[in-house]
Order: C-alpha cells, then structure tokens, then sequence
C-alpha cells in the first residue's frame, strides 16, 4: 500500500511535471515556428456577442487574478509570508484572491453554457476545446474548494507548495510536501500540470502572444519590399 | 516631402448600372472559402439603403473611425489603454445579426420529399451550422429600394433632411435610387491599421495596399470596429480577420483587380496617386469643411519636376511617376475635381473616390407645358431627385458645395456634347454653362472621353511592381538564384 502511494506520487508529483513541462515547452516553439497562422484566439464573438461578455469578461479578470496570485508566491514565497504576517493584510489578500477565484468558475460556468446553448458557436467548438474546458473547470472548481475548505492559502501555498515547485525547477523533485497535503489540492496540482501539458494543444497559446509592442509603437503601421535607405543612398 | 506612390481608385456612380457583376468576381475568387461566406470585400448597395453590414455608416452604433479630441486624432473604438480592457470583449465588434447568416440550400429536399400536396421547395441551410435556417437579411436585403420604408428611412445620410424631402424620396413619381458600390478605401490614414494590437495589419509602402498578415492576425477584433466602411471582415472559421486585397497578386503582374477587371459598366479606374506623407497626420486634424480641400492638396502634380525628384530620392521607381502622370485617378480627383471621396468626414483618407451620381432630369412645369430648360440652366442639380443633402453626407462631410461643383461640370459636359452631337441645344448655351462649371472645351473633351469612350488602358494605369528590384536591394540575382533556385523564397533546408 505504501509502496503504491509512493509510485503514485512519484508519477504525479515528479514524472508527469516533467513530461508536461517538456511538452509545453517543445510543441509551444515548435508551433510558432512551423503552424504560426494556428495562433489565434479564436474569438467566437462574431458569432454571439451578448453572453460573450458575461462569460469572457469575469473569467478574463478573475484567472488572471488568480494566476497572478500563483506567480507572486511562486516567486517571492518569503514575501508573501512576510506580507501576511499582518492580519488585515492576510485578510485582504484572501478576500481579493476569493473573489477572483469566484470569478473565474462563474465567468467559467458561463462560458461552458454559451458553448452548449449556441449552435453557432458549438460549431466552432472542437474536441481539444471541450477537454481545455473540462480540464478548465476541474481546476478551477478544486482550486475554489481549496480556498474555502483550507484557509489561508496564500500563505500555506508560499510555505509548502513554492518549495515543491522550486524542487521541480532545479531538477532534484522533493515530494516531501506535496505528500502530506490533502487529496483536494493534489487533485489541484495533477490537474494543474495536466492544463499544462495539455496548453500548446489548444487555443490558450493566445497567452503567449498578448499585444505588448501595441503600447509603444506607433499608430501606423508600413512594411516595404526592400529597404528603401538602401535605394536613397544609391541616388 | 515624403512621397510615396499610392494605387487609388475612382469610381464613376453616373455609370453603376447595379449589376453585382464585381460582387461575383470578387466572391468566385476570394471569398468562397468557409468562415467567408459572409464576407463581401466587394459589395454594391442601393442608396438611399442601409448598406451592408446594416447601417454601417452608423458611427454612433459602430464606432468606426477617428476622431478629434482636444485637437488630438484618436480612434473612436480603441486606443493605447482601451485596447486592454477591450481585448476580451470588444464592446463594439458587430456580429454576424449586423450581416447576415449564410445560407445555402437543401436541393436534395427537392428529389427525395416524400410525395405529399404541395410542390417540395429546396429548404434553406444555415453555411454556419448546417441547420434550417428562416432568413431574415442577406447582403442586398434592400436592393433596389426592396422594403425601403423598413431600410431605406434608416439611411444615416439622410440626417439633415427635412421631413418633406424624405417624404418625396419615397413618393412614387418621385422615387429615386443609385447605386454604391465599395472596397476597402485602401486608407491613408486606416483605423483599422492604427487599430490592430499585434501589428498585423499594414500598408505596403510601395503602392499603398492595405493588407493583413494572416500569421500575425490573433483574433482581437479591434479592426472590424476600427473600420468605419466595415471593410475589414472576421473569419470565424479561421480566427483571423480578412480584408481586400486589390488583388495585389493582379496587379503586380499588370492585371486591373477582378472587380475592376469585370465591371461591365466601365465604372472604374485605378492608378497611382503620388503624395505627400508627411502631411497625413496634419490633413487627417483638419475640420470638416477643410478636409477635401486638404485631402486633395496632399495628391502631388506628377509633372511638377520637385516632386519627381523627389520621389526619385525616395525610392518611387521613374515607371511609377510614368504611370502617375498617366493616372486616370490623377485627373478625375485634382485635375478636374470631380470625383470625391466617401465619407471623409471618418479621418481615414480614404483613397477610393466617387464621381457623384447626376440623379433624373426634372422639368419645370408650368400648366400643361413641360419645359426643360429654365433661366437657370443648373437648376435641376439643387431640385434634383437626390436631395443635395444627402449627396452632401454622403461625398462632402456635409458640405455641398463640392457635390454641386461635380455635378455642376458634369451637367455642363453633357450639355456641351449634346450641343455637338444632338444640336438641340444651342452651341452658346453650352459655352456658358461650361464656363459658369469651372470647365474648358479641352477639359470637357477630356471628361468625356475618359468617361464614355474609356478603353481598358485608359482607365487601368498599373505601375509595374518591381519585385524584381525588391531582390536586388537584398542580394545579386545571379547568387540568389544559385543558391535557392526558382520557386523558392527561403533556402531550402536538408532535414529538419
């Protein structure tokens, strides 16, 4: 029996890490090298335009909302900690990272209605959808039971989970903590490195191309066919 | 002075005869595909209509365009910081309601319908989800004046009417319509370039095209809003947009564009325009009333042997000033100033203009006696069937004075060759019309040439493209070819 649990933990918490964050990374560069036209968000806005924005509008804030809240304790665990130490500052935390969460599975929730309601927009669904969205909503749904069964989450995440995820990234996987936490969050964590395994498969590869240079470029926009600094120097 | 040659278009309304022909030509080519369906990158519409997508000029409904704040030029959609907030859902992106479902049919329905009292009907299907479908709008839902008081009266250019001209628009002995047909206006100044957040959309610097990077394209949708002819349409079955083209792949080898190509009543000509880049931002800020004028002033005197130096020093190939002295557009714009651009009240320089439509004759009636000629020999441009006004929304931001100077000169041309070949009308008459028209017997001989007896070449004046020269800036020829070989752009690789 110990001996299953410690081969399930070393498939899930150490192997399947690995096999998905090589997935992501190979198949995302392969992609935009070779099926570049394939990165699109894929609006389907055209199609429905009203519960579009009651769908894409909260989930959009609240996963980034939350997401961000996963980075920064990834990154600055000892911070946040530091940062929760004063009650008020832990309460609002949580209450922020709550709301996004809710957020996130309403906005969620409605994105998956739209996509059955509509005909035209089941159109546009494929398969590799309904399973992001499958994957989607486990996660989201865990991750909110965990937020409201385990309390202060941001500070425990910074405490067990960021080490776990430190381990990962320098190559030497400790599942010290990742074992002791309940069934709950290990299904949050599977699922979690599922979602991303499963990302360059999918349409969420929109992710990696947000429109940054927008904010600084200039308005218009002229490509020429050859390099006209070239032609005036030569008259 | 920044000049740079531009492929402009004039588009002669006198002579649309509706006719759809270059809706066809241009669908058979490029938009036959699915998720296109819907898009028409060429469309004709009745006016007074709604156009296609509905209402489209609509700017209060669609926010196309730009517009001044603060003496600021910004888009009306979007904007630096907006594009962050709209990027999930954009709060002004028409759907596909504003167009239409496409459709095709069940013919099968017609073989294999159960024997029954009625003769079977091939049943109409959704191209979207390939269900039934009850169509309830399609591209020419309101073509020619069909349901008009239901579209038609929703005609923005109607705005500034009184109550009794747009009565008499609908008043059977009175009814008048023409026909509008559009492209993308191949901007100066294009929303949606300056709209889109991945800097997909570009113009090509050489001969002004409008284009779309399809592997840049991320489905933001901010250009569809940004457009204010709604030229720029949004693939749903790729998630991409898509706009014309011009048929670049036509013009670079010399050919005119399908629908240019196909238009059976020769109403449209195509060169090149040299301008002045430099002064875009200036002219886009400039208040309505000024703006034609301004617009115009920017097209540069091919001739003029300032400008053709510089154009050389900027790259301008001499075949391209060759072809700009010889534009068709050159002279119905500056030259004569009779064709005008659409809407240019939206900021976006467009550079397709119109020659506005002359609309019927109507007589003074006096009793029982039908007179066609009045003291005032143009007085039928003010009384005619098109109020002026809306001729005025629609080609002068509002302002008639430059409609009534086109049609004015338009007029006098007729009356100057009718004096000649009917001879019904006195020779003196005509002399003074054309004279009160701003016109000369040179210049009317030229209007009318060019407009009825225009062969192919006449009015397609296609600058080469030199792509060849595109090559030779980059490397030798000779090497290139050694080491690539025709037909390949890239060199091709062993392996992976």
């Amino acid at each position: 029996m110990e001996l299953t649990t410690a081969f399930l933990n070393l498939l899930f918490f150490a192997i399947l890490p690995y096999v998905a964050l090589f997935t992501f990374f190979l198949v995302t560069i392969q992609r935009y090298r070779s099926q570049k036209f394939t990165y699109s968000s894929l609006s389907s806005q055209m199609l429905e335009n009203q519960d579009h924005f009651w769908g894409l509008v909260p989930f959009h804030y609240g996963i980034l909302t939350v997401l961000g809240g996963h980075i920064i304790a990834f990154l600055l665990p000892a911070q946040v900690l530091l940062w929760n130490r004063a009650l008020p500052r832990l309460y609002i935390t949580e209450f922020v990272m709550l709301i996004g969460g809710v957020l996130t599975v309403v906005g969620l929730l409605n994105l998956i209605i739209r996509r059955v309601r509509y005909s035209k927009v089941r159109r546009v669904t494929s398969l590799p959808d309904w399973i992001l969205y499958g994957l989607l909503a486990n996660q989201v749904v865990t991750g909110l039971l965990v937020a409201l069964l385990y309390p202060w989450g941001s500070s425990w995440f910074a405490a067990t989970a960021a080490p776990y995820l430190w381990s990962i990234v320098k190559l030497n996987p400790d599942l010290a903590y990742v074992s002791a936490v309940p069934f709950l969050v290990k299904l949050h964590v599977v699922n979690a490195w599922l979602v991303i395994g499963f990302f360059p498969f999918t349409r969420l590869v929109h992710i990696l191309v947000v429109p940054n240079p927008y904010l600084w470029r200039k308005p218009q926009v002229v490509r020429w066919n050859w390099n006209r600094n070239d032609i005036r120097n030569t008259n | 002075m920044d000049v740079r040659s531009q492929i402009s278009m004039v588009f002669h309304l006198d002579k649309c005869i509706g006719c759809h022909t270059c809706s066809i030509a241009c669908k058979n080519i490029w938009t036959d595909r699915p998720g296109a369906e819907y898009m028409w990158w060429n469309n004709v519409e009745t006016k007074p209509g709604t156009g296609y997508p509905t209402a489209w000029e609509d700017q209060e409904k669609y926010k196309g365009g730009w517009e001044l704040r603060d003496g600021k030029l910004g888009l009306k959609s979007t904007g630096k910081r907006r594009t962050i907030t709209n990027i999930f859902h954009h709060p002004h992106q028409p759907s596909m309601d504003d167009y239409y479902e496409p459709w095709t049919y069940d013919y099968q329905n017609l073989f294999n319908a159960p024997e029954g009292p009625d003769q079977p009907t091939a049943i109409p299907i959704s191209m979207v989800t390939g269900e039934y479908l009850d169509i309830e709008a399609g591209p020419n839902w309101d073509d020619d004046l069909g349901g008009s008081p239901v579209y038609a009266e929703n005609d923005p250019n109607l705005d500034g009417l009184t109550p009794e001209q747009r009565e008499q628009l609908s008043a059977v002995e009175r009814l008048v319509f023409f026909y509008f047909p559009r492209i993308c206006n191949h901007c100066l100044n294009p929303g949606c370039v300056a709209a889109c957040p991945s800097g997909a959309l570009y113009k090509r610097g050489e001969d002004g095209i409008v284009l779309l990077d399809q592997n840049r394209c991320r489905a933001w949708r901010s250009c569809i809003a940004a457009c204010p002819y709604k030229k720029v349409f949004y693939n749903w079955s790729t998630g991409k947009s898509e706009k014309c083209i011009l048929c670049f792949p036509r013009i670079e080898t010399g050919q005119a564009p399908a629908c240019f190509h196909s238009c059976v009543g020769r109403i449209r000509y195509l060169g090149v325009l040299l301008y002045d880049a430099e002064q875009i931002e200036s002219v886009a800020k400039r208040p309505d009333e000024e703006l034609i004028d301004a617009h115009r002033d920017m097209v540069l005197d091919p001739f003029d042997p300032a400008v053709i130096e510089a154009a050389l020093a900027n790259g301008v190939h001499e075949s391209v000033i060759d072809s700009a002295q010889k534009s068709p557009v050159y002279k119905y714009v500056k030259t004569w100033k009779i064709a005008l651009p659409p809407h240019i009240e939206f900021r976006t320089l467009p550079m397709l203009f119109y020659v506005p439509p002359m609309s019927p004759v109507m007589a003074s009636r006096e009793g029982e006696t039908v007179d066609h000629i009045s003291d005032n020999l143009f007085h039928d441009i003010d009384e005619s069937r098109v109020p002026m006004q809306f001729l005025a929304n629609l080609f002068g931001a509002g302002h008639e004075a430059k409609v009534r100077y086109a049609l004015r000169k338009q007029k006098a041309v007729r009356w100057y060759r009718r004096a000649i070949t009917v001879g019904d009308v006195d020779m003196e008459t005509a002399m003074r019309m054309l004279t009160e028209a701003d016109c000369t017997v040179e210049e009317a001989e030229a209007i009318y040439k060019l407009t009825s007896l225009c062969t192919f070449d006449d009015r397609f004046v296609i600058p080469p493209a030199h792509r060849e020269e595109a090559i030779q800036m980059l490397e030798d020829p000779m090497e290139h070819k050694q080491s690539v070989g025709f037909g390949f752009v890239a060199r091709p690789r062993r392996g992976m």
